[in-house]
């Protein structure tokens, strides 16, 4: 099967040169197909967010190479990075990250206007994407008008907007109460399983994680899969 | 990547509009700045166009004729010098030969010469009803020669002035005053003057259309109805109450035939200083309108650009505010720039957006400004009596102005932004 994210030997350090210089990742093999639904589990500490910010194409690793979706990540300059995020990451933080003042429909259609979607084809995709998420009825609410689990519905409808590689959640459920944490993870499901979206959850629930196709666990800067 | 210009003009005024009293205490400093630049502008363009046309009014083709003090080494080509006029011994002032004279070497160019004499300020009196008036002696050429306008009756003419006659030209305000305005009914009337306790009588001949003064009576606290008038009689009439000297004269307004007035002017001068050649303190000075009117609008745009260049460091100030604001937006906004990053926005995108979020607070405050502005402006110039408004052109170049502080005070802010790390961002708190 094609690997969506491939990374061999990943290294990745910090203050180079310093005397404080600090090793987080001490050499990362992780492949994920695409159409997987992979979590990632780990304490904190254990260099999760870490590799969760290489994988979202948020910075590059210092050794090792890392091909998303086919773009060579390691190589790219900062230009290459925020094309590679705008087109084939979509995020979902664990406090959703909606820009105020902004509202739902126009939320949606940020990725879009940073990719040179035209302003007619970005409203009516991202009132499509609003429909998909069941926020239709609330296009035009502000984030601040907008209860947990419906601003993080438009946060994912928001990570859909450029059809990216991968859905990259950093504790999408952290924030909210358990029956609407439920309700987002459905919605994951719902996304890895008509559309094949590939989804990379990264999480400290070990129970959320189980529900997953695949589990990795960070420990100590290093991976480890389920069971090994 | 899509440069969505329209897309960054709501986001920021949406923010505008989210913290109205921020961004009004921040645009202040630019609504001062601005306003004061169209207000300034506006005034100074509505005087300079007051006097200048005042001075047309007095006859644009004017030269006076003075004497002067013969510059010493020290103040050679100090202006002001060369510019006041000083009284000559009666028997040494212009004389009618000298003049008939200089009609006769230059019929082209030397026009019609008016020469006056003050005799005082004084009122006119009739049962209850007064009018403050001037009295002047003029010769027949001073009416025409400075544009003043006979409705009913005649001009004095020289025969009156040979005979020094007891006759008057008098205002149509005074006519309102004393005759209840029947211009037609007051000729052949007597108005009695009072003058330094003294009564004269004159026989009204012609009346005049009084012109107000736009700035005199600006400044002038009298009521309408006791607004002085000019009140013209012969010359010698004058003369011959104040006992100086018929026939000579201390200062001349003379009629430019020829359109070039200057050079008009600096004919009169050479002609009229060889009677003077052997004077050692005096000489002839002369003094086109034109002049004067140049002089006028030079000092008005010096005394604009030095006021401007005030409004300039207040604005300079008022850009630093923006800056300011900016810092403290992009502090509190880390976290919307790092989710915007990790949206697909790049470094240009976030730094178009906060450049234009400053524009916007510039333009938005330079364009109150220059309401304020206008507004003032229009008040300023109707005191002054010529009520107008800001030009186009002040108003692009405060758009302009407003628009440069934006992108010059926006761009340092705007850079911090877009170099802000994604990561460290997203984790801002």
């Amino acid at each position: 099967m094609e690997s969506i994210i491939a990374m061999r030997g990943i290294i990745k350090r910090f203050y180079i040169g310093q005397p404080n210089e600090l090793e987080i990742l001490h050499g990362i093999d992780l492949d994920v197909a695409a159409g997987e639904f992979l979590s990632i589990v780990g304490a904190s500490g254990s260099g999760k967010s870490t590799l969760m910010n290489l994988i979202g194409a948020l910075d590059r690793p210092t050794e090792g190479s890392y091909f998303l979706d086919g773009e060579d990540v390691g190589q790219a300059d900062d230009l290459s990075l925020s094309a590679i995020r705008c087109k084939k990451v979509g995020f979902v933080f664990q406090n959703f990250n909606l820009i105020p003042r902004t509202n739902a429909l126009k939320n949606v259609e940020l990725p879009m206007m940073y990719a040179g979607v035209s302003p007619r084809r970005r409203t009516q995709r991202a009132m499509e994407l609003l429909a998909m998420v069941e926020m239709e009825d609330r296009m035009y609410h502000q984030p601040n008008e907008l209860s947990g689990g419906q601003k993080q519905r438009v946060a994912i409808a928001r990570a859909m907007a450029n059809d990216p590689a991968i859905i990259l959640a950093d504790e999408p459920t952290g924030a909210l109460d358990s029956k609407t944490g439920r309700l987002v993870m459905d919605l994951f499901h719902r996304l890895n399983r008509d559309q094949g979206k590939t989804v990379v959850l990264i999480t400290h629930n070990g129970e959320l994680a189980q529900e997953t196709s695949r589990v990795v666990t960070m420990r100590d800067g290093m991976l480890y899969e389920e069971g090994c | 990547m899509g440069l969505d210009l329209r897309e960054n003009v709501r986001m920021a005024l949406e923010g505008l509009r989210a913290n109205k009293m921020r961004a009004l205490l921040t645009m202040l400093g630019i609504i001062i700045g601005i306003g004061s630049v169209i207000g300034i502008l506006t005034v100074g363009e509505g005087l300079s166009a007051n006097i200048t046309g005042e001075m047309a009014a007095l006859g644009a083709q004017n030269i006076s004729v003075y004497f002067q003090e013969r510059p010493d080494e020290e103040d050679a080509g100090n202006l002001l010098s060369s510019m006041t006029s000083v009284w000559m011994e009666e028997e040494d002032g212009f004389s009618d030969e000298m003049l008939e004279a200089l009609q006769a070497q230059y019929p082209e160019q030397v026009g019609p010469i008016a020469v006056d004499e003050g005799l005082g300020s004084g009122q006119v009196t009739k049962g209850r009803d007064y009018a403050n008036v001037y009295v002047y002696g003029v010769n027949e050429n001073y009416l025409p020669v400075y544009n003043i306008e006979i409705i009913a009756g005649r001009n004095l003419r020289a025969q009156d002035n040979e005979g020094a006659r007891n006759v008057a030209v008098v205002s149509d305000k005074l006519v309102n005053n004393i005759f209840g305005g029947d211009v037609q009914g007051a000729l052949g009337q007597e108005v009695l003057t009072n003058i330094n306790g003294e009564t004269y009588a004159y026989t009204v001949v012609g009346v005049y259309e009084y012109t107000q003064n736009a700035m005199m009576s600006a400044i002038s606290t009298a009521s309408e109805r006791d607004i002085s008038t000019e009140l013209y009689i012969p010359l010698n009439t004058v003369k011959r109450l104040t006992g100086s000297m018929i026939g000579r004269y201390q200062y001349l307004t003379i009629s430019s035939l020829s359109t070039d007035s200057q050079a008009v002017a600096s004919l009169i001068q050479d002609f009229l200083n060889r009677y003077y050649v052997n004077n050692p303190d005096y000489q002839v000075g002369v003094m086109a309108m034109e002049t004067m009117t140049d002089m006028v609008s030079s000092m008005m745009d010096t005394l604009s650009i030095a006021i401007s260049v005030i409004a300039g460091i207040s604005l300079l100030v008022g850009g630093i505010g923006v800056m300011n604001i900016m810092l403290v937006s992009v502090t509190e906004r880390t976290r919307e720039i790092g989710t915007r990053k990790a949206l697909g926005a790049t470094n240009g995108n976030i730094r178009l957006q906060f450049v234009v979020e400053s524009v916007i607070i510039c333009l938005v405050g330079g364009l109150i400004g220059i309401l304020m502005g206008a507004c003032l402006g229009y008040f300023g110039s109707y005191l002054l009596g010529t009520p107008s408004g800001p030009t186009l052109g002040s108003i692009l170049l405060a758009f302009g102005f407003s628009m440069a502080i934006g992108v010059f005070f926006g761009y340092y802010p705007a850079n911090k932004a877009a170099n802000l790390d994604p990561i460290e961002a997203l984790r801002y708190e």
